[in-house]
């Protein structure tokens, strides 16, 4: 089952994102992660949401996102070129000069930011496409995981393709 | 004309056009039953319980194309009308719900009478409002009305405050004529190439089949979809939810498909090698096994809805649009086509199916001493010259009514099809009355559907509405103790109904005629007498032959040239 990142523009109201949630639960599809917030335009609000399923499925996924009635519009970001990003906030067990050194060297590695520390802890923020957070936290594992959140995928496509409101 | 709120709505709804409310009150909508007070353009039909208030804007709708309108109170009075909600979102019926609210100021605070109204029904209609403030109120509810009524139309909630009826704030009001939404524009013609692919596909079919569903119904294209059919001589079946599109006597039609439809229809759909849909859905209750459905066919599907299209079964020619506009290119189309049609040039697989149909799998023992609720039905045909509006509850009569009726016009059968809601019957059949007031309406019911919305007789006395109820009593929860037959060994777990009602004595506590027929030959009789009485509910309690079963059957999970016929024990 292959992965796929759709991109929506709906309207802006109360409940909108509870349609949509709502659409996946009682229709069973998997729904790995979906984010929303408002856009340039504060009548409208942009989700990515990333699923998976066969491509019957997807194509369902898809119109009957679009059915919902505040659905403005929707791109398969995956149908093309587009990048990802997610953002991930690592909180880690940081106690030994030998071991808080190691870890900021690997934060290094992967680009990420220490963004809090105490005598115990440290805080990663960490930035990139989901499999390299995956990476990030396989690299650490085990030794010093406190948690973790991540923000879920929001995507954008590259070149000049974007979800335009006035295009039919 | 500056208006409070619950003026707004009322006087909304007669600028809308809107003939009858069907509702209940309660605490969170007295500003709009009072608004509503004193004036007698719209009528309200004062229910007795919120779930036949919607059943009752259904039936209304069914038979008009003519949207529903509900008003209830909030909490019980809107999880009341739910079921009602969901059986019109099933069957794409237009209906306007109006729930009432506590407060603004109070939303969330567990009030009395509160609930979620919005989050209960949103998997169950087209689209719900809440109003949250009085300027949108008229905007809101003309969408309500536009959302309802356009596309694949289904049931929309708006939800309104208590607060924002307050007949002490008053604004400004004039009627929205029309309303543009960015994110709402439904397909309505279809795609010229697609158009073309299905008139070449439909060109080359050697076992063509017409499949046609309650879509043809909504969309009024009964005229459009007779003369296509005439013009392409090929044999038609209809769903449960589409019957009466096409006449149901003529030659070309060969009945129901699905699990209680025809042998000839489900045979014909099993070898057919072009299949054309139009304004069905392909339901597991007419597709069978998924993996053997029309294992040979090439499908052309015709919808409004994408969404429905390729859902459970692949098509390889997809139409969006209202089936009217697409029937009426393709009658266009066909007529400049230089491919020869009609029955003649099909004449092998016309002779296969006529072979199929001389199983007459309809048929009964029209001997026996008991009455055989077929007959029942047929005698119906007969007294009301197959005229009547038929509604139903849900179960073995309802495939009764659907198998052995007729239907020859559209909007004539009324039943819940997709959700299968038992009490649907007679609150539809009042909506039905109240639309035409002068039609033979039937409500061809059973003992224990009858019963889940029975209170209703009262509205029917109140209004001086003159359904005939027919009752098929057989004493059992028929399709549950036929599938108790048929699948688990007989074992009739809850499927007898002990210490029944004086079904006679109940009508005419109401205040209603009261009926027993137990003897065949009473039957068309007592029939004649309950039409004759125009003025009159009467209800008709007919002892039928306790163990008949609906016949053909195709079991769950089976394909469709896999049918149980009635036994030939039986026909004597």
């Amino acid at each position: 089952m292959k992965r796929h990142i759709i991109s929506i523009l709906i309207e802006n109201e109360a409940g909108a994102l509870s349609r949509v949630a709502g659409l996946f639960s009682a229709r069973g599809y998997n729904i790995e992660s979906l984010t929303v917030a408002a856009t340039e335009d504060a009548s409208l609000s942009r989700m990515t949401i990333v699923t998976s399923g066969s491509e019957e499925i997807i194509e369902q996924i898809k119109k009957q996102l679009n059915k919902l009635i505040d659905v403005v519009k929707l791109m398969e970001l995956s149908d093309g070129e587009y990048i990802e990003r997610e953002l991930a906030l690592i909180k880690l067990k940081a106690e030994g000069a030998e071991d808080r050194e190691e870890l900021k060297r690997l934060a290094d590695v992967f680009r990420g930011h220490i963004v809090d520390v105490n005598s115990h802890t440290y805080v990663v923020e960490l930035t990139g496409d989901g499999e390299k957070i995956d990476a990030f936290i396989k690299a650490v594992e085990d030794r010093c995981v406190v948690e973790v959140v991540r923000s879920g995928v929001s995507g954008i496509a590259r070149g000049a393709r974007h979800l335009d409101v006035s295009a039919s | 004309m500056e208006l409070s709120g619950g003026e707004i709505l009322i006087q909304f709804l007669k600028d809308e056009g809107v003939e009858f409310i069907f509702g209940y009150p309660g605490g969170s909508v007295l500003h709009i039953y009072d608004a509503m007070y004193g004036q007698d353009d719209i009528k309200h039909i004062l229910v007795r319980h919120e779930q036949a208030a919607t059943h009752a804007a259904d039936g209304y709708a069914r038979s008009t194309g003519k949207p529903g309108v509900v008003l209830v109170t909030s909490g019980p009075g809107a999880t009341n009308a739910v079921t009602g909600i969901a059986t019109a979102y099933m069957d794409s019926i237009p209906m306007v719900v109006i729930t009432g609210q506590v407060p603004l100021p109070v939303i969330g605070s567990d009030a009395f009478q509160e609930v979620d109204s919005i989050g209960i029904t949103r998997p169950c209609v087209k689209h719900n409002f809440l109003v949250k403030d009085i300027n949108d109120l008229a905007e809101t509810l003309k969408k309500a009305f536009h959302i309802a009524t356009t596309g694949r139309p289904g049931p929309v909630v708006v939800d309104i405050p208590k607060d924002i009826t307050d007949p002490n704030i008053k604004i400004p009001y004039s009627y929205p004529k029309s309303v543009e939404m960015r994110s709402y524009n439904p397909v309505t013609q279809g795609h010229s190439i697609q158009l073309k692919r299905a008139i070449e596909m439909m060109g080359s079919a050697k076992r063509p089949m017409i499949y046609s569903g309650g879509g043809v119904v909504l969309s009024d294209a009964s005229a459009e979809l007779r003369e296509f059919v005439r013009k392409l001589g090929f044999p038609i079946t209809q769903t449960l939810m589409g019957l009466g599109a096409y006449p149901a006597d003529d030659e070309q039609n060969v009945g129901m498909l699905g699990m209680h439809g025809t042998y000839e229809a489900n045979m014909a759909m099993h070898e057919c090698d072009v299949l054309i849909a139009v304004g069905a859905r392909f339901d597991d209750r007419v597709t069978g096994k998924l993996a053997e459905f029309c294992p040979t066919a090439k499908i052309i599907h015709i919808d409004i809805d994408p969404a429905s299209i390729s859902k459970n079964v692949k098509v390889d020619v997809p139409i969006v649009g209202d089936v009217k506009n697409v029937l009426a290119d393709l009658n266009k189309l066909l007529d400049a086509s230089t491919s020869s049609y009609g029955k003649q040039s099909i004449p092998k697989w016309w002779s296969q199916i006529i072979d199929w149909r001389s199983r007459q799998c309809l048929e009964y023992d029209r001997t026996s001493d008991l009455i055989k609720p077929q007959f029942a039905i047929e005698m119906l045909h007969k007294v009301t010259k197959g005229e009547a509006y038929v509604t139903s509850d849900v179960g073995q009569h309802q495939m009764w009514a659907a198998q052995y009726y007729g239907f020859n016009e559209p909007r004539r059968w009324i039943n819940s099809g997709g959700l299968g809601t038992m009490g649907f019957g007679l609150p539809a059949a009042m909506g039905v009355q109240l639309a035409h007031r002068d039609a033979k309406v039937a409500c061809v019911t059973g003992e224990g559907s009858i019963q889940m919305n029975i209170q209703e007789l009262s509205t029917c006395m109140q209004y001086g509405l003159p359904i005939k109820i027919i009752t098929l009593n057989n004493r059992y929860l028929g399709m549950v103790r036929q599938w108790q037959e048929f699948t688990y060994e007989e074992r009739y777990s809850m499927s007898y109904m002990e210490a029944l009602p004086n079904f006679k004595m109940l009508a005419e506590s109401y205040g209603h005629v009261g009926m027993e027929i137990d003897k065949p030959g009473d039957v068309e009789g007592a029939l004649k007498e309950a039409f004759d009485l125009k003025n009159r509910l009467v209800f008709m309690n007919i002892i039928t032959d306790q163990t008949e079963n609906v016949y053909p059957m195709i079991e769950s999970g089976k394909a469709h040239n896999d049918m149980r016929l009635m036994p030939a024990r039986e026909l004597s």
